[in-house]
């Protein structure tokens, strides 16, 4: 058995390398070899030589990099261990968005998961997150503190709705990042038993095109322009949107807009009062604090490594309960991106 | 308690009057009693409630959680109600019918002791969701503030109940929290609730602004003259003992004025303007509306306060003469009886609103143009055969105000607007030259988010993001050179002296009257302009 596992990985300032392995994970600078979790930007970057991913992600980096993103594109199937220089790689589904896998990565009888980023609720737009027993679990840390606590996500979508009916003069533009939170919503609000057509803007188009032909049903979806009809179209109309555009010009088409925005974030009230939204809707693609030490607890590994977020008290709480754990200061993933 | 933990989430994001009340008016409906009229209360701070004390609280959370964690989260959050609702975690599965609603939480607290009041609210605690820890938190520590005026909460009253506002104030102050006779009948389930408070409100007449098609009507024959004060227009009511003090809205500020109070040894109501005099070496002068803001807003009034800033008030209408109501009478019978009944109240605290003699039209316009005082603010035309009407009908009272003052400034910091001007730079603080004549700099005097039409806003956004110098966060800092930034046209009512505004004067009701795209800004106008304005300002002739 390997005795370190930073033999097997460690961080760098590229990101998480495997030293035994010869390739990087999620680097956030281009490298020789990458193998990818999943497709959001700060984890999914271009200009690699050769790159590993489920072929969801590979699809979703082709859409947002107009395809040569890399040298060499290799898909990986969930499941199933590959070998790289003498280092057994395998993916299994993280259940963050579609695509997303936590990366196994063993040698000489020592296993590390590298989960990327990971939820544990039931999300109807990807597969769910499947615990892998380990030696070392690397963790984010995007919402460890314990005042992070998700709600049920049914009940903020019904808030949602709730709101459509009461202010029917008025549009409600919700703010979602465009890979994965943007599907969800809609998706669930289908489930919730909206019929409508939700109005959708020119950043989600291809994403939410791309998530219908992996079989996710968006139901009728149409672009938010003002080309097609009159402002008044989209009183009573929910509009989808990356938050970056409410700010925007792009805004003002609409009637009065609610400004809505569905994040983990939202849970802390003065985060929505500075951005002006008017109706926050607590929707995460990440684990809350919850999920995050039920994660550790159910997979009991001897290490854990903490990364991206508010590392230090996830680490706190697995000195407090006898897990070993250190943070890995990685650098380059967003903090903000949920 | 959800329910109202909901509104309250609402109402505190909610920045548009008409989306506030919506949300009111829903909830009012939703809402059985007497939860609904607890929650009303809450809202307008008429709700007394056994006051917890934060550090009690905390004292809760540290029984519960590690130190370290806490302090990363309160670090992290900023609020402490906020932060203990978010962590406060209980192995028990909330029920839902173990819910505590709103009337439980009231009336348990009512009955119990400040130790045992602790204990209830970690009770209630393991029984709530977040938001509603959050506001279970914020009602016991007595820190409610979400901007909910008791004038929005009664308009919302109204709006639900299909009645003029103007109903609900005359009722207001005889009524109790949870106001379950009122919801009552505003449901259209009872009939109108008989107002049982002695000395109640009684809803005030308002004028209309005199606009050019009604020059025509105004003749010495059918409308008298009075000056128009600017103080605040209050409701002096004694009746039986009782003595209060309403502001136009029927909010009682009776607590604030006791100057007045000691001698309203009256019966009856009577309508009129608060001012304040000051005393000086020269004898006794009425303040400027500056030195009324140092009695107003305040529950309390110090000794100091009351001999430096006096009250009084100048008289201008009669309601009540002894328990005589008089409001259905002519407006020039209402004078003939307050002349009268002014002459029984103590002269340095009550004084007759004079009327002011004219002929014709044009001496009007001269009169308006210079009034004799500079707390002056206009004119009011009453006609001699107006009855006593509550609300603002159209006819009977005008008011016409002085033109407003007028300066050019320059356009400094913009800052993004809310709600439906989210997108937009819409709130503009602009500044006038000062220093030296050759080396002169800008110094903000005050800030402007109203007055400029639709396309006037699109105007000066483009001009924002074209011209923008730094930015922080929502504003941004603008291009303003001698030769290059854009010049405002300022309309406000008065100056006041400030010390927190660095240029030590603080307009009253500015507003952006015109865009001077035409002007250099090194043409606008200089502080000193300004503080000669002040100085006019706050010398009596």
């Amino acid at each position: 058995m390997l005795k370190r596992p930073e033999a097997l990985l460690c961080s760098t300032p590229a990101g998480l390398y495997s030293p035994a392995g010869d390739f990087h994970i999620d680097p956030v600078r281009a490298v020789d070899r990458a193998l990818i979790t999943h497709g959001h930007s700060d984890h999914a970057r271009s200009g690699h030589r050769k790159v590993m991913a489920t072929q969801q992600t590979l699809d979703i980096m082709g859409l947002r990099y107009a395809g040569n993103f890399a040298g060499e594109t290799q898909a990986a199937d969930l499941g199933k261990a590959t070998e790289i220089n003498g280092v057994t790689v395998s993916f299994y589904p993280a259940g963050h968005v579609l695509g997303s896998a936590q990366i196994v990565v063993e040698k000489d009888g020592m296993r590390i998961v590298a989960s990327g980023d990971y939820k544990r609720r039931a999300d109807p737009t990807c597969t769910g997150f499947e615990p892998v027993s380990c030696d070392v679990f690397i963790t984010e840390a995007t919402f460890a503190l314990p005042v992070f606590r998700h709600p049920d996500s049914r009940d903020e979508i019904a808030k949602l709705l709730k709101s459509v009916e009461q202010f029917p003069e008025r549009s409600h533009l919700v703010g979602a990042y465009a890979l994965g939170k943007a599907q969800r919503v809609i998706r669930m609000l289908r489930d919730a038993g909206y019929d409508r057509t939700i109005y959708i803007h020119g950043a989600l188009e291809k994403l939410c095109h791309y998530y219908k032909s992996q079989g996710i049903d968006l139901g009728p979806l149409s672009p938010a322009t003002t080309e097609t009809g009159s402002v008044q179209d989209f009183a009573g109309a929910v509009v989808i949107a990356p938050p970056s555009a409410f700010l925007d010009r792009w805004a003002r088409r609409f009637p009065d807009p609610v400004s809505c925005f569905a994040s983990g974030w939202m849970r802390i009230r003065q985060r929505a009062r500075q951005q002006g939204i008017e109706l926050p809707l607590i929707l995460s693609d990440h684990c809350d604090w919850d999920e995050l030490t039920g994660t550790i607890t159910e997979l009991g590994p001897s290490q854990v490594w903490v990364t991206h977020g508010r590392e230090e008290a996830l680490v706190r709480w697995c000195e407090l309960n006898d897990y070993a754990a250190r943070p890995l200061h990685l650098v380059g993933y967003e903090d903000e991106g949920d | 308690m959800e329910e109202f933990a909901e509104l309250l989430d609402r109402l505190v994001l909610t920045p548009a009057r008409n989306g506030k009340l919506t949300l009111l008016v829903d909830y009012f409906r939703d809402t059985p009693d007497p939860d609904r009229g607890l929650a009303l209360a809450a809202l307008t701070g008429d709700l007394d409630i056994a006051n917890v004390k934060p550090a009690m609280i905390r004292a809760l959370i540290a029984e519960r959680m590690d130190e370290q964690l806490f302090a990363y989260s309160y670090d992290y959050v900023g609020d402490l109600a906020e932060t203990i609702s978010l962590v406060w975690s209980t192995d028990e599965p909330v029920r839902a019918n173990a819910v505590p609603t709103l009337g439980d939480i009231v009336t348990s607290l009512a009955l119990a002791s400040r130790s045992d009041a602790v204990r209830l609210v970690e009770k209630w605690l393991d029984q709530l969701d977040a938001s509603a820890r959050y506001a279970l938190l914020k009602l016991v520590t007595g820190g409610l503030r979400i901007g909910v005026s008791a004038r929005l909460a009664k308009q919302a009253l109204a709006q639900f109940g299909d009645v003029d506002v103007t109903e609900i104030e005359e009722l207001w102050h005889g009524l109790k929290p949870p106001y379950e006779a009122l919801f009552a009948w505003l449901e259209s389930k009872a009939d109108k609730p008989q107002s049982l408070a002695t000395a109640p409100f009684r809803p005030v007449m308002l004028s209309t602004p005199l606009e050019e098609p009604d020059y025509t009507k105004i003749s010495a024959e059918a409308y008298v003259a009075e000056w128009k004060w600017d103080g605040i227009r209050v409701q002096l009511t004694a009746e039986g003992g009782r003595r209060r003090i309403y502001s136009r809205t029927g909010d009682d500020i009776s607590q604030a004025f006791p100057d007045i109070v000691d001698f309203m040894n009256f019966e009856g109501t009577l309508d009129g303007e608060l001012l304040v005099a000051r005393n000086t070496d020269a004898g006794v002068e009425i303040g400027a509306f500056g030195d009324l803001q140092q009695r107003l807003n305040r529950k309390t009034v110090s000794a100091r306060q009351l001999e430096s800033h006096p009250a009084f008030v100048r008289l201008y209408d009669l309601l009540l003469d002894g328990s005589d109501d008089v409001r259905g009478l002519p407006f020039v019978e209402r004078r003939a009886r307050l002349e009268s009944f002014v002459k029984q109240l103590e002269p340095t605290r009550f004084d007759l609103s004079p009327l002011v003699p004219y002929d014709s039209f044009d001496d009007l316009v001269e009169l308006r143009k210079n009034p004799p005082h500079p707390i002056i603010e206009g004119l009011m035309l009453k006609q001699r055969s107006s009855t006593y009407v509550p609300g603002r009908p159209k006819g009977p009272w005008f008011k016409w105000k002085r033109d407003p003052f007028i300066i050019d400034a320059v356009l400094v910091y913009a800052q993004r607007g809310h709600g439906k001007r989210s997108s937009y730079y819409s709130d503009y603080t602009f500044a006038v030259w000062t220093g030296p004549e050759t080396e002169p700099h800008l110094v903000p005097v005050g800030k402007a988010y109203f007055g400029f039409t639709d396309d006037e806003l699109k105007q000066l956004d483009a001009f924002v993001r074209n011209n923008t110098t730094e930015r922080f966060g929502p504003v941004r800092s603008v291009r303003a050179e001698p030769e290059h930034g854009l010049v405002l046209e300022v309309a406000f009512e008065g100056l006041n002296r400030s010390k927190r505004h660095k240029s030590g004067v603080a307009m009253r009701f500015p507003r952006i009257s015109r865009l001077r795209w035409d002007k250099p800004p090194i043409e606008a106008d200089r502080l000193e302009t300004l503080e000669a304005l002040l100085r006019d300002s706050e010398t009596a002739d």
